[in-house]
């Protein structure tokens, strides 16, 4: 059994005035303690909507559906009242723009203290103490708790977002863009610290970002996401070196390398709506190997080697690449 | 492509038709912007003495047509103030800018506003730089009413879908009447460069040009401004921070730290054979597309000091991982380094 | 805890704020029920006021009734002190009131969006001095103010107008400045400015539109503090007494003691038409100002949670 298990995650948004989006579509993936996973995807593909749901933390407008399983336990299973006592207990976030997810006009010691009384983990001089040693881990020192936010820099900030995640223990850490403002140095300086935190604790890492070769550095497994689907998922080297779905080899394509050489293409077209039905697989507009199948049937999401699933009809061809 | 060793063709063949040595299209010459730090009642009560952030401090550099020169370097190094200083929306402390030999620094906003024409800016946000109450008929038609040409209203729409078409925006009648918030991020950017091109501006400054794009859509308007620097008389300044784009892109690399460029060559060379301890710190850090390539990282710890209190000697010595007690006192200067393969590559460091 | 919450359909391609004028006009009737009636309600009064002199039933100069002649089949709101038709002297009071409230709205819209616009925009020791009076005039307690000039110019239709919309400009200079501090850093007026765009066509074509909708919202708003104010004045006898407003009609009423001889079908109407048209520009310039802050727009605030949907089948393949 897996530490985290998701299996047929859907969510759809009700817009007011406007058509249903089905935003993530059967998202299903597990990880286990100390694994860092990547979930990468272009803006409005789903990945930001599915570490939210992992948490419970849909608008109102929302509604989900499937299993989100923490040690076999589905924290989905009561709505909102079930998943509120996993939040922040086994299941932490960092969040896009740390400015955002830190409240200006209270002390930074006191905001990672504060979650502490209400899942009792610790109370009164002891959460103020454990706020002070989750600083020291992020790489901040101590006394820098009783400071506000705006004194702090930006890389500070994240990393202070970091120790809030972190101040229940949890098992699982979602990551959400979490380097996207910051500068390459201090983006690097983060991206050590959440592998390293992830090492050392245990933690199950979960990486949202747009970015592959951040994904390529960081995390041992990926998962790329296409209109609300998982199109290809396994062990980051095979996504680069053997990927099996055109989106896949088309994104590395369309990504600069410092020292690469080979021309740097886009990708044609835009995702689909997701506010209609899509038939044929979501990926055939754009595709650069269409086959005419693909017209009117989506591809599942198949294994194709240990540990690798894609879900592109090409792989059933025989001696697909 | 990128790799051109050598300043590249189109300035010299444009050079060379004309009589007499013709002046650079853009020359900044030690260009230092310092902006007032703005002091409460009480600092001014105790007189505290004022001042300054070092947003630019001594900078120079060339940019002939047709060419394309990254300014890269972190947030506070002073890439964007120097984008602004030759847009002219901000005055220098002390240097010149130089376009086509004129030097805007001294002209006055009146005298500005028709050189304006030859400098247009590209901004990071294509959501945010575009009106969105503006038609994109509307926004790329403003710069030709603002400096009155154009024609009549029949030729400014027959310019406007010319220009729409050649930033690839096509049928471009098809995009005419629409709003901003019906485009996709990748077309807005081109509407952006679009609105831009309609003045046949000598210098386009793009401020991180793709960054709020997705990254399926980056390639195509990089490729664009690709095109365009090589088939049109035109020089482009790109500001970034991604060094993977500039060294794909760019014939130069200028690393800007704190105010100052410390390293600056052409883009193959700079990226390959880095000599400033920064510009190596900086490339180590780059997360590269395949996981195999797993290098160690060169962390430098802490982030850009702040640019009011710029540390003594070399301003990059309290970071340097390398530093000797001279970087201290030694102010370094931008010179041909031992290890340069190409006599085009300067950096300002005192161990190389 | 806070956690911020991000719009996942916000951010997505093709949601957004409408974006043109018209249209966000349209939208915020159709999605606000409050604008349909607030707006309604003005559109009766106007078209009232314009066409009143035509379809007034009885002279407003010459007697027709009884004094306080109660309602009757030819006289629906009965009569006043004077033996006026009550119907006509609402329509044709109504015409004055409504003429006032705009006239005096109008003045009090061009100095404070002026002002505003001027102050947001060039900043400095512009914004300094224009605030320095605005503040000065936003903290003189308005009626008394309006008295003591009422008293000194005489009382005068043109002069409530004038009094009124030098009082009232200062919370829409107030608001205008602010957002039009924050819409001058928007980037496309940077790039407005940077392609040599001057500042006379940067406020016009850029900043004028954007603040537009909150200044119309202001003006409604205004309106109805503007009609509230001349019904002050004209109550307190500061107004021409010969002129047939709302507000006079009130006033009489009042002198005359229509309370004590229990005919209040002299006080009741005028009264009920006032707050008719004050309910119908606070709802429609409520309405706007609600939805030009897409902070209140919906819906996080809400404590009703997302939704679980029952899964039919199970496993990945399950809806």
């Amino acid at each position: 059994m897996s530490l985290l298990e998701v299996s047929g995650l859907h969510v759809w948004f009700e817009p007011p005035h406007a058509a249903e989006v089905h935003a993530v579509q059967g998202v299903s993936f597990a990880l286990d303690a100390g694994e860092r996973f990547g979930l990468v995807g272009e803006s409005g593909c789903g990945k930001t909507t599915t570490v939210l749901a992992l948490m419970g933390l849909l608008p109102p407008n929302a509604s989900a559906a499937g299993e989100v399983l923490i040690d076999g336990q589905n924290i989905l299973a009561g709505g909102e009242d079930s998943v509120q006592a996993y939040r922040w207990k086994d299941v932490a976030m960092v969040f896009q723009g740390a400015m955002n997810a830190l409240n200006p006009v209270k002390k930074v010691g006191w905001q990672i203290a504060e979650p502490m009384a209400f899942h009792g983990v610790a109370q009164g001089a002891a959460a103020r103490k454990r706020a002070g040693e989750l600083l020291e881990m992020v790489g901040i020192p101590a006394a820098a708790g009783d400071r506000y936010p705006h004194e702090f820099s930006g890389g500070m900030r994240q990393r202070a977002a970091i120790a809030m995640a972190l101040a229940c223990e949890p098992k699982i850490l979602l990551a959400d863009e979490p380097t996207t403002a910051l500068d390459v140095m201090v983006q690097a300086q983060i991206l050590e610290l959440l592998t390293g935190l992830a090492r050392d604790l245990g933690l199950a890492l979960v990486l949202v970002t747009h970015d592959l070769p951040v994904v390529a550095q960081v995390c041992e497994r990926a998962a790329v996401m296409y209109a609300g689907e998982i199109v290809e998922a396994g062990p980051t080297e095979a996504l680069y070196h053997n990927p099996r779905h055109p989106y896949t080899r088309l994104l590395f394509a369309a990504t600069p390398d410092l020292y690469g050489r080979d021309a740097v293409i886009s990708i044609p077209g835009a995702p689909p709506r997701l506010d209609g039905e899509i038939t044929g697989c979501p990926f055939r507009p754009r595709c650069d190997v269409p086959l005419d199948r693909c017209r009117d049937e989506d591809p599942e999401l198949r294994l194709v080697e240990a540990g690798h699933r894609a879900a592109c009809h090409r792989n059933d061809l025989v001696g697909a690449s | 492509m990128s790799g051109n060793e050598q300043a590249p063709g189109p300035a010299t063949v444009s050079a060379a038709g004309m009589t007499g040595p013709q002046p650079p299209l853009l020359e900044v010459a030690d260009l230092v912007t310092h902006y007032q730090v703005r002091r409460g009642v009480t600092e001014r009560l105790i007189r505290a003495p004022q001042q300054w952030v070092h947003a630019v401090d001594g900078v120079s550099f060339r940019l002939a047509r047709g060419e394309m020169v990254a300014l890269v370097g972190e947030s506070g190094c002073g890439k964007t103030t120097t984008a602004q200083t030759i847009l002219g929306m901000v005055k220098p402390t002390s240097g010149a800018v130089r376009l086509n030999g004129t030097d805007i620094a001294r002209l006055s906003e009146r005298q500005l506003r028709p050189l304006r024409r030859t400098v247009q800016m590209i901004y990071q946000d294509p959501y945010e730089s575009l009106d969105p109450r503006f038609r994109v008929r509307e926004s790329v038609e403003e710069p030709m009413l603002v400096h009155g040409i154009g024609g009549s209203r029949a030729e400014r729409e027959a310019k406007t879908v010319d220009v729409l078409e050649r930033v690839g925006l096509s049928p471009a009648r098809m995009y005419l009447d629409r709003f901003p918030h019906e485009l996709s991020g990748g077309q807005r950017q081109r509407v952006a460069i679009a609105a831009a091109l309609v003045l046949g501006p000598g210098l386009l400054l793009a401020d991180e040009p793709v960054s709020m794009l997705d990254v399926s859509v980056r390639a195509g308007v990089l490729s664009l401004l690709d095109t365009l620097r090589r088939d049109g008389d035109m020089g482009i300044l790109m500001i970034t921070h991604d060094l993977s784009t500039a060294a794909r892109f760019a014939d130069r690399i200028a690393v800007m730290y704190l105010g100052r460029i410390v390293e600056h060559g052409p883009s193959a060379e700079v990226v390959r054979n880095p000599q400033h301890p920064y510009t190596k710190a900086l490339l180590s850090v780059v997360p590269k597309r395949d996981p195999r390539e797993r290098a160690a990282p060169q962390i430098l710890t802490g982030e850009t000091p702040n640019p009011i209190s710029v540390p003594s000697g070399c301003r990059f010595h309290p970071r340097c991982p390398v530093a000797e007690e001279r970087c201290r006192r030694e102010d370094p200067q931008l010179r041909l380094p031992a290890g340069a393969t190409s006599p085009a590559h300067q950096a300002a460091c005192l161990l190389v | 805890m806070t956690l911020p919450l991000q719009d996942p359909l916000l951010s997505a391609e093709g949601e957004g704020q409408p974006s043109h004028r018209a249209g966000f006009f349209r939208t915020v009737l159709k999605e606000r029920k409050a604008a349909v009636v607030g707006l309604s309600i003005i559109v009766f009064f106007v078209v009232l006021a314009i066409v009143a002199p035509y379809i007034a039933p009885y002279s407003v100069t010459e007697p027709s009734c009884a004094v306080y002649a109660p309602p009757s089949p030819q006289h629906w709101l009965g009569c006043d002190d004077g033996g006026f038709d009550m119907v006509s002297l609402l329509m044709v009071g109504g015409r004055i009131s409504m003429i006032v409230g705009f006239a005096a709205t109008l003045v009090a819209m061009i100095i404070g969006g002026g002002v505003g616009i001027l102050s947001g925009y060039f900043g400095g020791w512009v914004d300094g001095s224009l605030m320095r009076v605005t503040d000065y005039l936003l903290v003189i307690p308005d009626l008394v103010f309006m008295m003591v000039i009422a008293d000194l110019w005489g009382a005068s239709l043109f002069h409530v107008i004038i009094v009124i919309g030098i009082l009232e400009w200062t919370t829409t200079a107030r608001i205008i400045r602010a957002q039009v501090m924050s819409v001058r850093e928007r980037v496309y007026v940077k790039r407005a400015r940077g392609m040599g765009a001057g500042n006379f066509r940067i406020v016009w074509r850029h900043i004028l539109p954007q603040v537009g909708p909150l200044l119309i919202a202001n003006t409604v708003l205004t309106i109805a503090i503007a009609i509230y104010l001349e019904t002050a004045l004209a109550f307190l006898g500061l107004e021409d007494p010969t002129a047939v407003t709302w507000g006079t009609i009130l006033e009489n009423a009042f002198q005359r003691t229509a309370i004590s001889s229990g005919a209040w079908w002299a006080i009741v109407p005028a009264g009920f038409a006032i707050a008719a048209v004050i309910v119908g520009c606070f709802l429609f310039g409520q309405a706007v100002e609600d939805a030009l802050n897409p902070r209140l727009r919906v819906a996080y605030l809400s404590i009703r949670p997302w939704r679980l949907r029952p899964l039919v089948g199970r496993g990945p393949g399950a809806i």
